[in-house]
């Protein structure tokens, strides 16, 4: 009797397959993928950088555009992921072709794996394309590379396992901007991507202080710059925490079947 | 012989309070085409999707080789391929890229030889590199077939295969889900064409509204419910059956030009001695006909009868 899967403890080939079939989709879509978040981070330069940095005095020792160097990139990596994850799960829910999915014999964990897998590796090459064309910018040094690729890859790993909750859950096309458009952006905005903490009046700092983002960023940073808003302990112990959420949430997900099954 | 499925008293309640399924038991056998009969709504495919994981039972155990669906999921899945009803694929992938996929996510090792015979016999080989979104609803229908097929399956659900495609494409399907059978391929496949089961399946299980009213081997169905009609036309009208013929299911017809002789599935139909009695009696036949009554006749009876 031919039972290939029966004694499979993993399944590479499943998990290899929607890994592939992501990548794919990305390359696809090569101008939405990369283009335009790279056009837009050096948009970001332009105005914020060049305009009005030059004005501004430095910050921890850094010049105000390459301040900000650490804050893009945790920006773009945190919609990249979102987006990418949230579709890559969401889409097939929207053609009906996740019936494949669901009786294939892949374990949900194997699921987790290739989809939040394949959508952090976008934003981590996205991540260091932004970081490359920076660097074109501004003059950048990282202290610590090991520790900032380390944030680099949590982060991009819980916010597209954030994405793919998103995904799960959205009923539509309008929810998938939701989150990120209503919570993610403004969030990052007041989390200082853009600004330290320190600048803000005692009251503002102290609220900021409840804003996840400003974790994340300023543990980024840290990993750039050595100066950070928050004990990069803090940091680093947000950015595990928001993970353990996230997988928590995913593991609901997957046993109630929740708005996967009826 | 351990029966290839084994469905135990499954049911399916939605939360609304329908009740899609009545507690179900079915055993398929090894290399047998099952067709489930049913109209629109039945239960057909919740059922089917019970089987294949994508909804989950309310109650009830299923099997599939003896591997349980829920805990033994991966030795069950990865012996079935399902071709759904709807025509759901990835518009922007290429033939190749979908079935090579299909075949992965199933857990086997990328086999680009039987992947290229496989989308020969499906007549899709030239399409190979086409997007699928630039392809007909008969060659999408293919693809789905295809990918189903990808991993080399034991066990094969087609879900309403032929909704929807032309003749040619029926045809094919035909060929192809004997040529399953005849490399071992366990075959269920539901339908509300009649003709279908008729002409394929080996057994036939008639559902309707969640509940699985028969299940009986096809001929022995036919031999059963089936009727078997001769109708004479007479030269010259009777008034009545004549006495000698009493023994006979005989009755009359328009107006006595016609004489009925109704044999139900199970009866032997002796027309030479009918025949021969009639003539010795000097009764004149103009015409015969017969008529034996098909599936769908047996089918709309038990549909109709027991709601």
């Amino acid at each position: 009797m031919n039972q290939p899967a029966a004694a499979l403890k993993f399944n590479r080939h499943g998990v290899w397959a929607i890994y592939k079939f992501e990548i794919a989709r990305a390359l696809r879509t090569l101008v939405q993928s990369l283009v335009t978040p790279v056009i837009t981070t050096s948009l970001y330069f332009v105005v914020f950088g060049a305009a009005i940095g030059s004005r501004l005095a430095t910050t921890s020792g850094v010049s105000y555009g390459a301040f900000i160097v650490p804050g893009l990139i945790m920006l773009a990596l945190f919609t990249e992921s979102l987006s990418n994850a949230s579709f890559g799960i969401y889409f097939p829910k929207f053609t009906g072709t996740i019936y494949e999915l669901l009786s294939a014999p892949v374990s949900y964990v194997e699921i987790v794996i290739a989809y939040v897998g394949a959508a952090a590796s976008k934003s981590v090459v996205l991540g260091l394309i932004i970081l490359a064309t920076a660097s074109l910018f501004v003059p950048i040094k990282i202290m610590h590379p090991a520790w900032m690729i380390a944030f680099l890859l949590m982060t991009a790993c819980t916010f597209s396992l954030f994405g793919f909750i998103i995904g799960i859950w959205a009923k539509g096309f309008e929810h998938l901007q939701f989150i990120p458009m209503l919570i993610i952006t403004p969030l990052t905005f007041l989390g200082g991507a853009f600004y330290s903490i320190d600048m803000l009046p005692p009251a503002w700092r102290a609220f900021s202080l409840f804003n996840p983002i400003v974790y994340l960023i300023s543990g980024f940073r840290w990993s750039f710059y050595g100066a950070a808003d928050v004990g990069v302990g803090i940091s680093l112990a947000v950015t595990v925490g928001f993970f353990a959420v996230c997988l928590a949430l995913v593991a609901w997900i997957f046993k109630t079947g929740y708005r996967l099954k009826n | 012989m351990q029966p290839i499925i084994s469905i135990k008293g499954v049911t399916k309640s939605y939360a609304s309070g329908l009740q899609a399924l009545q507690p179900v038991d079915l055993d398929i056998e090894k290399g047998e085409i099952f067709a489930l009969l049913g109209p629109n709504g039945a239960g057909k495919t919740t059922l089917i999707n019970i089987v294949c994981g994508i909804v989950t039972a309310s109650t009830g155990t299923v099997t599939a080789d003896g591997h349980d669906i829920v805990r033994g999921y991966r030795a069950a899945r990865s012996m079935i391929g399902l071709v759904p009803q709807e025509l759901s694929t990835d518009a922007f992938e290429t033939v190749w890229a979908t079935v090579s996929f299909s075949r992965g996510l199933f857990g086997r090792a990328p086999n680009p030889k039987f992947i290229e015979s496989l989308l020969r016999d499906l007549s899709l080989l030239d399409k190979r590199n086409s997007k699928i979104m630039t392809l007909s609803g008969g060659m999408k229908r293919r693809v789905m077939i295809a990918k189903a097929l990808s991993h080399e399956p034991q066990i094969l659900f087609l879900d309403e295969p032929t909704a929807g495609v032309d003749v040619e494409l029926r045809r094919d399907m035909w060929n192809l889900v004997r040529g399953l059978r005849e490399k071992g391929v366990t075959i269920i496949l539901t339908t509300h064409y009649i003709e279908e089961a008729e002409e394929m399946a080996d057994r036939v299980g008639v559902i309707n509204k969640g509940a699985l009213m028969l299940v009986e081997d096809k001929k022995a169905l036919m031999k059963k419910l089936g009727k078997k009609q001769l109708t004479l036309h007479l030269m010259t009208p009777l008034q009545r059956i004549p006495a000698e013929l009493q023994s006979w299911a005989l009755e009359l017809k328009a107006d006595g030009s016609d004489m009925v002789y109704t044999v139900d599935g199970a009866g032997s139909v002796d027309i030479s001695t009918l025949l021969k009695r009639l003539s010795e009696l000097s009764i004149v036949i103009k015409d015969l006909q017969t008529h034996q009554s098909s599936l769908e006749d047996i089918f709309v009876n038990l549909v109709t009868e027991r709601t």
